[in-house]
C-alpha cells in the first residue's frame, strides 16, 4: 500500500512537470501581442565568421522587440534543400538564404514567395541597391522577390609572401607568371597550386582561369547566350590547356579536401597559391596575418574583374497576415545602412550599396571596393543566367576534367557543348 | 479459402498493407508520373516524354555509377562473406577468448557508415594517413594511394564496407555452426575427412539459410549506399565513386532537377526487381512446389 502511494505520488509530480512544460509552449503563440513579430530564418551560416555575421540581423531584429527564431543548417544544399520541402509541405520559414543566382526562380515562378515591392518601392531600392545587376537577380515581372545582403567574389589568388621571397621570385600577377614560377617552387620542396579536390572549388577555380584568360565578354557570350561559335573560336581550349598545366601543380591529398584546410596550407607555407574566394581573407584574419604583408591577394589578368557572387534572403508566402508584416520588416531592416555596415564587416563581404560605411576594410577588401564602382569591371557568374542543373552538370565535366588525365581536350569540348545545348 | 477463415489476422494486417500500398506503390506512381515531366525545383505537372530518361542514359556520370554499383555490389557481398565465414570458423575452433574478439570483429558494425566513411578516409589519406606514418617511420618505398587514385579508389570504398559489414556476417554463420550437430563432426571424423573440407563440402551447405539472409541483408544495403561514399570520397575524386543513389540524391537536393532525379529512381526500381524477381520467384515458389512433391 505504501509503496503504491508512493507511486501515485511520483506519477502527479510527472505530471506537473508536463504541464508546466507544455502548457506554456501551447499559449504562446496566442499570448503574443500585436507589435510583436516572430520570425524563422534558415541559413547555412555557421562558420566563426558567418555566425558573428548573422547574429548582427539577429541583433538588429531583436532591437525591434521582435523574436529571431535561427534555424542554422550545414551546407548551402541541405539549407536550400530543407527550405523547398518546408514550403512544399506548407510549414514555411519566414525567410531563408538562397545565392545570388537562378536556384529561387521556379519557387517564384510558382507564386510560393511574397512580393517585397511594397517596401522596394516605399524604400526606393532601386535606387541605392548597387550594382544594378544585383536588381535584376531578384526583380520578377517589376516586382522584388528577394533581398540581396551582400557580394562574394570568387576573382582571388590567395598567395604566401614568404614562399615568393624564400625562392627569390616577384608575386604573380597573372596565371602564365604563376605557372613559370611553378617549377621552382616545386623544387624548392613546397606545394605549388593548393586546391581542394571538391567539384565547386574545381569548377570555381576554373571560372576564375577562364575569365581571366579569355574576358568576362567572351564568357557572357558561352555561358549566356550559349554562342557555339564563340565557344569554338580556340579561346575556351586554351583556358582549358591552362587549366590542365595548372593541376600539374597540386598534390595528391587534394581530393576531397575542404577549402579552409587548403587555405591553411597557403597560410602555414606548405603550399605557394590558392584560387578562392573573397571568404578565404577571413582564415588569414583568423590567423593572425596582414594583408599585402604577411599575404597577398591578386585578381589576375590583365582585366580585373569582381565577381557578383553573393547571398540573398527570400520571403516565403504565408497565409498568416501577421508573418507577411514581418517579412516587410525584416526585409526592410537587411538593407537599412548601419546594419549593412556591421553585417559585412563581420563577413568580409561587400555590401549592397554605396552609402555604407567601410572604413574598418582591410587592404584586399579596398582593392574589391574600389573595382566595385567602376561598371566594366563588374562580371557575372554562370548560376546568375544557368540553373543549378546546367551549372552542376557543366561542373561535373570540368571536375572530371581536372581528374582523369586520359579525358582529351577535344572529348570535353564535345561534352560542354551537349551541356550548353541540352536546354537545361 | 473462405474469406472469413483468420479474420482477427488479416484484420491485424490491414494497417501494413494500406501503409505498404499508399507508402510504397504509390510513391512509385507518383516517381514515375514525375518522371515524365521537366520538374526542377518543385514537381510539376509539364509533360516531356522520356526525355529525362534519354538524358540519363547519355550522362558520362551515369555510367560510371552504374559501373560503380556493381564493383562495390560484387567485392563488398564476396569480400563479407569469405572474411566473415572466415572469422566464423577461426572463432568456431574453441579458442581462448572468444567473447572478446566476438565483440572486436562485430564492433565496426555497430558504427554509422559515417564514422566508418571518416575513419578510412584519415587512414587512406596519403598525406596524413598510414602512408605518410610510413614514410615517417623510413619505409619511403610504401605507397597507398587507393583513395585519390580515380581507378582504384571505388576498392577503397569496398575496404572500407568489408571492415564494417565482415563482422556481422561473422556472427551469422557462427550461429549456424553452433548449430550443428556435434554427430556430423564426430562421424566427419570417423571418416577421417580433412577439417577444411568438411567445412567447405560438409559444413557450408548445411549453412545455406544462413547464407542466404547474410547475401540478402548484404544486397539490400548494396543498392542504397550513400552515406559511406558521401563520408570516404564523396564520389570523388572527380566522379569516379559516384554511385545511382547518390546520383539521384544531387539531383534531388543539391541540383534542383526533380525530373532527372526520378528518372533515375525508377531505372533503380526497375533493375532491382529484375534482379530480384527470378531469385524471390526460385527461392519462394519454384522451391516449394518441388518440395511439396
Amino acid at each position: 500500500m505504501n509503496l503504491f502511494k508512493k507511486g501515485r505520488k511520483i506519477m502527479k509530480k510527472f505530471f506537473s512537470i508536463l504541464l508546466t512544460i507544455f502548457v506554456p509552449l501551447s499559449f504562446t503563440n496566442v499570448s503574443k501581442a500585436a507589435g510583436h513579430m516572430e520570425a524563422e530564418v534558415i541559413h547555412w551560416w555557421t562558420s566563426g565568421g558567418e555566425q558573428a555575421a548573422i547574429s548582427e540581423f539577429a541583433k538588429a531584429w531583436e532591437e525591434m522587440g521582435n523574436t529571431w527564431i535561427d534555424t542554422a543548417i550545414t551546407g548551402g544544399d541541405n539549407a536550400r534543400g530543407t527550405t523547398v520541402n518546408r514550403i512544399i509541405g506548407g510549414n514555411p520559414p519566414t525567410a531563408a538564404q538562397f545565392n545570388v543566382s537562378k536556384q529561387f526562380v521556379d519557387l517564384v515562378e510558382q507564386g510560393l514567395l511574397q512580393s517585397l515591392e511594397e517596401v522596394a518601392s516605399a524604400e526606393g531600392w532601386r535606387d541605392f541597391i548597387y550594382p544594378p545587376e544585383l536588381i535584376e537577380t531578384c526583380e520578377f515581372e517589376g516586382e522584388f522577390y528577394c533581398v540581396p545582403v551582400n557580394i562574394h567574389s570568387w576573382q582571388w589568388m590567395w598567395i604566401n609572401n614568404d614562399v615568393y621571397k624564400k625562392v627569390g621570385l616577384p608575386v604573380p600577377q597573372t596565371f602564365e607568371e604563376f605557372l613559370a614560377g611553378a617549377p621552382k617552387i616545386q623544387e624548392a620542396g613546397i606545394i605549388p597550386l593548393a586546391l581542394g579536390g571538391q567539384g565547386w572549388q574545381e569548377s570555381g577555380m576554373f571560372d576564375v582561369v577562364a575569365s581571366s584568360i579569355m574576358g568576362f565578354p567572351l564568357m557572357q557570350s558561352i555561358y549566356r547566350d550559349k554562342d557555339l561559335d564563340a565557344f569554338r573560336d580556340g579561346r575556351f581550349e586554351s583556358v582549358l590547356n591552362t587549366y590542365r598545366e595548372l593541376n600539374q601543380f597540386t598534390d595528391e591529398g587534394s581530393p576531397g579536401r575542404l577549402w579552409n584546410d587548403t587555405t591553411a596550407m597557403v597560410i602555414e607555407g606548405k603550399a605557394a597559391m590558392q584560387v578562392m574566394g573573397d571568404w578565404a581573407r577571413g582564415e588569414f584574419a583568423v590567423a593572425g596575418q596582414e594583408a599585402m604583408v604577411d599575404y597577398s591577394c591578386v585578381i589576375p589578368g590583365k582585366e580585373k574583374y569582381v565577381a557578383l557572387g553573393g547571398d540573398v534572403f527570400v520571403f516565403p508566402k504565408n497565409d498568416d497576415p501577421k508573418v507577411k508584416d514581418a517579412q516587410l520588416a525584416m526585409a526592410s531592416m537587411m538593407v537599412n545602412p548601419t546594419v549593412q555596415a556591421k553585417f559585412n564587416n563581420a563577413k568580409g563581404s561587400l555590401p549592397m550599396r554605396l552609402d555604407v560605411d567601410t572604413s574598418a576594410a582591410d587592404a584586399c577588401m579596398q582593392m574589391g571596393l574600389d573595382l566595385i564602382q567602376n561598371p566594366d569591371a563588374i562580371m557575372r557568374e554562370s548560376d546568375d543566367w544557368n540553373t543549378p542543373a546546367f551549372t552542376a552538370a557543366w561542373g561535373d565535366i570540368i571536375s572530371e576534367f581536372r581528374n582523369d588525365p586520359n579525358y582529351t581536350v577535344a572529348q570535353v569540348m564535345d561534352d560542354l557543348e551537349g551541356v550548353l545545348t541540352s536546354g537545361l | 479459402m473462405p474469406f472469413y477463415r483468420n479474420i482477427a489476422a488479416k484484420i491485424a494486417l490491414l494497417p501494413m498493407i494500406v501503409i505498404s500500398l499508399t507508402v510504397f506503390v504509390g510513391c512509385i506512381i507518383y516517381s514515375f508520373v514525375f518522371s515524365l515531366t521537366n520538374s526542377k525545383l518543385v514537381p510539376v505537372i509539364n509533360y516531356v516524354g522520356f526525355d529525362q530518361y534519354e538524358r540519363l542514359f547519355k550522362q558520362r556520370k551515369w555510367d560510371v555509377a552504374v559501373e560503380n554499383i556493381f564493383i562495390y555490389g560484387f567485392v563488398f557481398t564476396i569480400g563479407c562473406l569469405i572474411i566473415g565465414f572466415l572469422l566464423a570458423v577461426l572463432i568456431d575452433q574453441k579458442i581462448r577468448g572468444e567473447s572478446l574478439f566476438r565483440t572486436i570483429f562485430l564492433y565496426p558494425y555497430a558504427m554509422s557508415f559515417v564514422v566508418t566513411g571518416l575513419v578510412w578516409k584519415w587512414v587512406l589519406n596519403p598525406t596524413f594517413g598510414l602512408e605518410n606514418s610510413m614514410h615517417m617511420w623510413g619505409m619511403t618505398w610504401f605507397e597507398l594511394d587507393w583513395l585519390v587514385n580515380r581507378d582504384l579508389a571505388i576498392y577503397a570504398v569496398c575496404i572500407a564496407a568489408v571492415w564494417q559489414g565482415a563482422g556481422f556476417v561473422m556472427v551469422l554463420m557462427l550461429a549456424g555452426l553452433r548449430g550443428i550437430d556435434e554427430d556430423i563432426w564426430k562421424s566427419l571424423s570417423i571418416e577421417g575427412v580433412a577439417k577444411w573440407k568438411s567445412y567447405i563440402f560438409v559444413i557450408l551447405p548445411m549453412l545455406r539459410p544462413m547464407v542466404v539472409t547474410a547475401i540478402v541483408l548484404i544486397a539490400a544495403g548494396v543498392v542504397k549506399v550513400y552515406d559511406l561514399i558521401l563520408a570516404l570520397t564523396s564520389g570523388g575524386p572527380g566522379y569516379a565513386t559516384t554511385t545511382p543513389a547518390m546520383y539521384v540524391m544531387e539531383n534531388f537536393f543539391s541540383r534542383a532537377n526533380l525530373g532527372q532525379a526520378f528518372a533515375a529512381s525508377i531505372i533503380m526500381f526497375i533493375s532491382v526487381v529484375c534482379i530480384l524477381a527470378p531469385w524471390a520467384f526460385y527461392e519462394f515458389y519454384l522451391r516449394n512446389k518441388y518440395a511439396n512433391n
